[in-house]
């Protein structure tokens, strides 16, 4: 009996198969539970035209521009850090293209990776911050957003003398990152569903991957087996500022140009969408299917509300009372999925 | 008998004006389970994170296999293969057996992460210490009771080629049952070549399953026997320091 229990060790576990089958016993469930559950509410009481493409449309380009700021979010909240700074990072970053595609009359392509650079080097002064200092990432991004919302708005109106500045679109730029297909869907979604595999890919089968989960846990431990702990963290911050301004710098392409307060609720939705999905404030757990589905249920809640009958205004209603339920659920099917088939007999 | 594993001579180590390590003399060997016994402050942190090379000795002469080895840094001395088990065991819960053990050390082909290769040899590692209580290479550690996570450190160990590893109160937090295992665990590693040094303050443990005592007290080596020449009451005298010891260096 134990020789073939032995070669069912060796097997590699990621299979699909048996990831389908280990998913069901997933802390996720409770995100995707969750997350249909949302949709047939809102299939129900917003009728047809819900359900139609320009209703997916509507939640799925929430969703798009969400997800790409939610994912690195969530690999920071997996190490047992926070990032608060990314709204400021998607407003100071489409202003900085703004500027230099403007003021400065830089091209407007310059201009664009100056932007996501923008995020780049936030993020690094996070992470260096963070490391360096030993202050906790919670103090020390909202310190960050308060810093780059200031710099955004007295810089803007010190350079330009407005907080609003038009942007002159690019037609290349504009079909890469500021169109909608079939004049609904955002080409952001493509952006999001690579961003995603990405993210997917070094989450699951990386190193790296494998180190964030494992600071998360207990960075003690992670760095006693060699791991450079502040190393891992710099990089998760340099990538969820990068990921926020690039979803800035396509604001600027898609809507011609920024202005210097867009962007800032994206910091607590992204960190909803990501507990909505399982990922625990304390570090340890998560996983990108888990943040998709919450992403999604957030984003349905926001658009669906405007197919019902009822005003938006209990969108944010809505949206608390989930947060809730998600954390409490996802709980109960965390500690199914640890206890289930691991449970010790007793004694021998 | 043949050359030492490991062979100090004369190490001394101080912090300041405090001399922890006045001249230690101190041999282990392969296949032997030898036991680091002494108070509290004797000294046996010290030697052994000069070991690790977390804290390496101010005087005295290293011989690893027989040749001169300078354990300067916790590099060094993995890369001659010598392992610490701490008494934390530097596990993280959230992971399974598998990611603990390539933890830092992932086998990666073609930038992924080789599941396969690693999953077989933690199971290999696990195999060759004949442990059956673990279900499944994949379990997660936070479900693992203390015995099993102390057997999951050691075959990390094993599985990083270790020649001689060091354990740190190997049983203290364990229950009788867990204790027996960790202890048969401990005697197989050793009877699979491994040189084992145990540093414990349970001396029924001690005596169970190491070859050779060695004690510690206020700094000196006060006393190296052979488990099956001397008896608890004795270690205890040299422990508590109302014993010493003559003829011996």
């Amino acid at each position: 009996m134990s020789s073939t229990k032995q070669a069912e060790l060796a097997m590699p576990r990621r299979t699909l198969g048996g990831a389908l089958r280990s998913f069901t016993r997933r802390p996720e469930m409770g995100a995707l539970i969750g997350a249909i559950a949302v949709y047939l509410f809102f299939a129900v009481a917003g009728g047809d035209k819900f359900t139609s493409s320009y209703g997916a449309a509507s939640w799925l380009n929430i969703f798009a521009d969400l997800v790409i700021v939610a994912l690195p979010v969530s690999l920071i909240m997996i190490a047992g850090e926070l990032d608060l700074s990314v709204g400021s990072v998607i407003a100071g970053s489409s202003m900085v293209t703004a500027l230099m595609a403007t003021t400065f009359g830089l091209p407007l392509w310059l201009a664009m990776v100056g932007g996501v650079l923008f995020g780049a080097i936030i993020g690094f002064l996070n992470g260096w911050i963070i490391v360096r200092t030993g202050l906790p990432s919670f103090i020390v991004t909202l310190a960050m957003m308060y810093i780059v919302m200031g710099l955004t708005l007295g810089l803007t109106r010190a350079l330009a003398g407005t907080v609003n500045i038009a942007v002159e679109g690019d037609p290349v730029a504009k079909m890469l990152f500021g169109t909608f297909i079939d004049g609904k869907f955002s080409v952001v979604i493509f952006w999001a569903i690579a961003i995603a595999i990405v993210v997917w890919w070094v989450q699951s089968f990386s190193r790296f991957g494998n180190w964030v989960y494992a600071i998360g846990g207990d960075a003690i431990s992670a760095r006693a087996q060699g791991i450079q702990v502040g190393k891992v963290k710099i990089w998760l911050f340099v990538a969820s500022g990068t990921a926020a301004a690039f979803v800035g710098m396509m604001q600027t392409i898609t809507y011609n140009g920024a202005g210097v307060s867009k962007g800032q609720s994206f910091v607590f939705n992204a960190i909803i969408a990501v507990v909505i999905g399982g990922v625990l404030l304390t570090g340890g757990y998560g996983s990108v299917f888990g943040v998709i589905l919450g992403t999604i249920t957030f984003a349905v809640v926001q658009q669906g509300i405007y197919y019902t009958p009822w005003d938006s205004d209990w969108a944010s209603l809505i949206i608390g009372i989930l947060v809730l339920a998600a954390v409490l659920t996802n709980n109960l099917f965390r500690r199914l999925a640890l206890t289930t088939g691991t449970k010790k007999k007793g004694g021998k | 008998m043949d050359v030492p594993l490991i062979e100090l001579s004369g190490v001394k180590k101080s912090f300041g004006p405090v001399d922890v390590l006045k001249g230690i003399d101190f041999k282990a060997y392969a296949g032997q389970v030898t036991a680091l016994v002494g108070d509290n402050g004797a000294g046996k942190s010290t030697l052994i994170k000069g070991l690790s090379g977390v804290q390496p000795y101010d005087e005295g002469v290293v011989k690893f296999a027989g040749e001169e080895a300078h354990l300067h840094s916790p590099r060094h001395s993995g890369a001659l293969g010598i392992e610490v088990v701490y008494q934390d065991l530097a596990l993280c819960d959230n992971l399974d057996i598998v990611q603990n053990m390539f933890l830092g050390r992932e086998e990666v082909t073609q930038g992924t992460l080789d599941e396969g290769s690693m999953e077989f040899q933690a199971t290999k590692a696990l195999q060759s210490l004949s442990v059956r209580t673990v279900k499944s290479v994949r379990q997660k550690v936070s479900s693992l009771s203390g015995g099993q996570r102390q057997t999951v450190a050691i075959a990390r160990s094993v599985l990083r080629n270790a020649k001689l590893v060091i354990l740190d109160e190997p049983t203290a937090a364990l229950g009788v049952a867990q204790t027996e295992q960790v202890l048969n665990l401990v005697r197989r590693l050793a009877d699979n070549g491994i040189g084992v040094i145990i540093i414990s303050h349970n001396l029924a443990d001690v005596f169970q399953v190491c070859d050779s005592i060695n004690v510690l007290y206020l700094g000196r080596m006060v006393a190296s026997l052979k488990t099956s020449e001397t008896n608890q009451a004795d270690v205890v005298g040299y422990i508590t320091g109302t014993k010493t010891m003559e003829g011996v260096a």
